[in-house]
């Protein structure tokens, strides 16, 4: 199966290891994977700060990257989420509309495609820890993928999920909130944080770059002993 | 403006809030316990059965309504007019606040009662009453706190005194209305009882607000879980309602299904205590229903919405789901929002109602997490209205700062040009080289210095994913 890598900004500035991570656990699960050239970044922090033609520059330029892949697989439920937002940009455009429309159909999110389109649960992992599952926003609201991460991470060897109390609450990254509002967010990541102490975890793990960025910035700015991860990184992880 | 609460800017605001622990945590505790309550009453009931099925119906009423209310409200001005009620349509605050003084000076009033008033709130009723020397007498509980407590704000749509615990209520009663108990619940409530029973009987207009009114029969309901509203409504010889002008029905099974989303959707009760549904006229010998009826049906800035994409913000039925669930409220309480509509509705319809020079940061204090859009019964998208106001402030009515505009130019910019973004990829550790200690960075520049205010940031990795990728490829042909 071929698959198209949209790596992410943050994948690609910062997280380096986890895209490397996801592009594994892929081609070990028998995809073929390409990293189409002209992508770069979603296009969300403009969208949603209120500059939607700022936006459309981005989109247009991803849509143009992806309009001739197969699949479009990215390890970040948020910037799925803004493919899915593609065609309601551009309501006044009919042929950027369909593009964008045929873009966002085969969009998913890593551990949805795993899960939904291969058919997969189990991908062989061994990870031996104590974690709990940080359920971000857009993956969980937006995407409406609620279950896949969970099924693939009860499948990996030695390791022990356990339940993050207001797990739904969001942990205050949100963008350019995380900086516009930051006494707000700093509450918002400070819970998350308490929760994350409380479940006893001794590794937290997502799904998204932005709600590990914050939640592992403030962890680690308030010297806590947890560890953050992408499930991605878990899941290319042998014993 | 009535609606507006406090004269600080927003950011002093929310650190009031947050300077407030016993607030926070009450907000806190409220909201786990209303999330619940509701999710019991509504996924996890099996009685409701598709709670799904359900908001789509809710939905599908309040379109169907809103695209057709210029029919509705002239059937329901109609059928109230022909039953021998008096109906106002009030394209302002000022004009409903005018129209009630006058009715209040034909009849001499002197006291008035009142009870489910958000929107008199919203328009300041209760001082234009005073300016005319009615005394006005606020019988709900919550909002009789806060006449007592020198009329302080609401905090939520649906508890308005949300804020203030037992303790603080009592030391209230205390010092401002001679109470002399405890903190009881119990006792508490039999006081403002006591207090209240004579005022009902003096009264001489009542006033309410207005859940929803019923277009077919020219009649309005009530929702409420004390009764005062009855004792309102059935004491004085004139009624006044006032209503916000999208908070109709067409027929009574429109009704039914909205008063089930309201009463689980608001405190997850499968029905209120009280639904009183109420039509002028009444039979010659009948005791308990007054001789003049009121409707005051209110626009101040309603309009605005109407054939916008903020039209399904009309669709509000007040139930406060969204504020229940909102993780940005759960933190600054509602006074923050400075407006008496808080949480994701109150930033989406304080702009509407209110402008953007007033309300014009509501829209940014929103992670945008979507919870609102998820618990909304009637299925209105809070979270993209916040990102159409954003998007209006940025284009017309409001003042983004230039660096902020210039840098979504840059953004629009870098991220359509891949080579820009190349470089930037590639420039990325060599420039912030300089920042990072120990893998990270406490102390970012320039625009990195909000975010590394409370958080550390993450150095750039050292590898380019780029080449590792063609790498990697070329070791696997
Ligand atoms: S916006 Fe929806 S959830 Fe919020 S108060 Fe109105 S009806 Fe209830």
């Amino acid at each position: 199966m071929k698959v198209s890598l949209f790596v992410t900004c943050l994948g690609e500035l910062f997280y380096q290891d986890v895209a490397k991570d996801v592009v594994e656990v892929l081609e070990r699960l028998g995809c073929e994977v390409d990293l189409p050239k002209g992508q770069i970044c979603c296009g969300q922090p403009a969208y949603n700060s209120g500059y939607r033609k700022d936006a459309q520059k981005a989109a247009k330029q991803m849509i143009a990257s992806f309009e001739d892949s197969e699949y479009i697989v990215t390890p970040s439920g948020s910037c799925a989420g803004m493919f899915k937002e593609y065609p309601g940009m551009f309501k006044e455009d009919k042929e950027w509309q369909d593009r964008a429309q045929a873009v966002a159909d085969r969009t998913y999110e890593f551990t949805q495609f795993i899960v939904n389109v291969l058919g997969v649960e189990d991908v062989g992992a061994a990870y031996t820890a104590r974690a709990t599952y940080h359920t971000s926003c857009h993956m969980m609201r937006l995407l409406k993928e609620k279950e896949a991460p969970f099924k693939l991470l009860e499948n990996v060897k030695g390791l022990e999920l356990l339940p993050l109390e207001n797990s739904y609450d969001c942990c205050g990254f949100g963008g350019t909130f995380a900086v516009k509002m930051v006494p707000i967010s700093e509450q918002m990541v400070d819970e998350k944080v308490r929760h994350v102490e409380e479940s006893t975890a001794d590794v937290l793990i997502a799904a998204d770059g932005g709600c590990l960025m914050n939640i592992k910035g403030r962890i680690d700015r308030k010297g806590k002993p947890i560890e953050v991860k992408h499930i991605a990184q878990i899941l290319n992880s042998r014993a | 403006m009535a609606m507006k609460i406090g004269e600080k800017p927003f950011f002093d605001r929310v650190d009031d809030a947050l300077e407030n622990d016993f607030m926070r945590n009450a907000m806190a505790s409220a909201q786990d316990r209303l999330r619940d309550k509701k999710l019991d009453a509504t996924e996890r009931d099996d009685e409701i059965g598709d709670w799904e099925e359900w908001r789509s119906a809710g939905e599908e009423i309040r379109r169907h309504t809103l695209e057709n209310l210029d029919y509705y409200l002239d059937q329901l001005s109609e059928n109230f007019a022909a039953k021998g009620g008096h109906v106002y349509f009030a394209k302002t605050a000022e004009d409903a606040n005018r129209y009630i003084q006058e009715v209040a000076r034909k009849k001499d009033a002197k006291h008035v009662t009142k009870s489910k008033s958000m929107v008199t709130e919203e328009i300041g009723l209760n001082e234009a009453l005073e300016d005319v020397g009615c005394h006005v007498h606020e019988t709900d509980l919550a909002e009789y706190i806060l006449q007592v407590d020198d009329t302080d704000r609401p905090s939520h749509i649906v508890v308005p005194s949300l804020h203030k615990n037992k303790e603080q209520i009592r030391d209230t009663f205390k010092s401002k209305a001679g109470y002399t108990g405890t903190e009881e619940p119990s006792e508490l409530t039999a006081f403002a009882r006591s207090q209240l029973r004579d005022v009902f009987l003096e009264a001489d207009i009542g006033i309410t607000g207005c859940n929803f009114a019923v277009a077919e029969s020219g009649s309005i309901s009530l929702a409420t879980n004390e009764g005062n509203a009855n004792m309102v409504t059935s004491y004085p010889d004139t009624q006044i309602t006032v209503m916000g002008m999208e908070r109709l029905v067409p027929t009574w099974d429109e009704l039914d299904v909205l008063i089930n989303l309201l009463s689980r959707s608001a405190v997850g009760q499968k029905i209120t205590t009280y639904v009183t549904n109420l039509t002028p006229g009444v039979e010659e010998d009948c005791v308990d229903a007054p001789k003049e009826f009121h409707l005051v049906i209110l626009d101040a800035g309603r309009s605005n919405a109407l054939g916008t994409e903020f039209q399904s913000a009309l669709h509000c039925i007040r139930c406060a789901a969204c504020v229940n669930v909102c993780p940005v409220y759960r933190q600054i309480g509602g006074h923050a929002y400075g407006s008496i509509y808080q949480g994701p509705i109150g930033a989406v319809l304080s702009p509407i109602l209110g402008g953007y020079e007033e309300y014009g940061e509501l829209p940014y204090a929103s992670s945008l997490c979507a919870a609102c859009t998820e618990a909304c019964p009637v299925k209105i998208p809070l979270h993209e209205q916040l990102i159409r106001h954003r998007e209006n402030y940025v284009a017309e009515q409001g003042k983004p700062k230039a660096g902020e505009k210039l840098s979504m130019k840059a953004f629009g910019i870098g991220a359509s040009t891949p080579s820009l973004f190349q470089i930037a990829v590639k420039g990325a550790p060599t420039f912030l080289k300089p920042f990072v200690k120990d893998g990270s960075i406490s102390n970012g520049p320039g625009p990195m210095k909000p975010w590394t205010a409370i958080r550390e940031f993450p150095a750039p990795g050292k590898d380019n994913f780029r080449s590792w990728f063609k790498e990697h490829k070329r070791g696997r042909k």
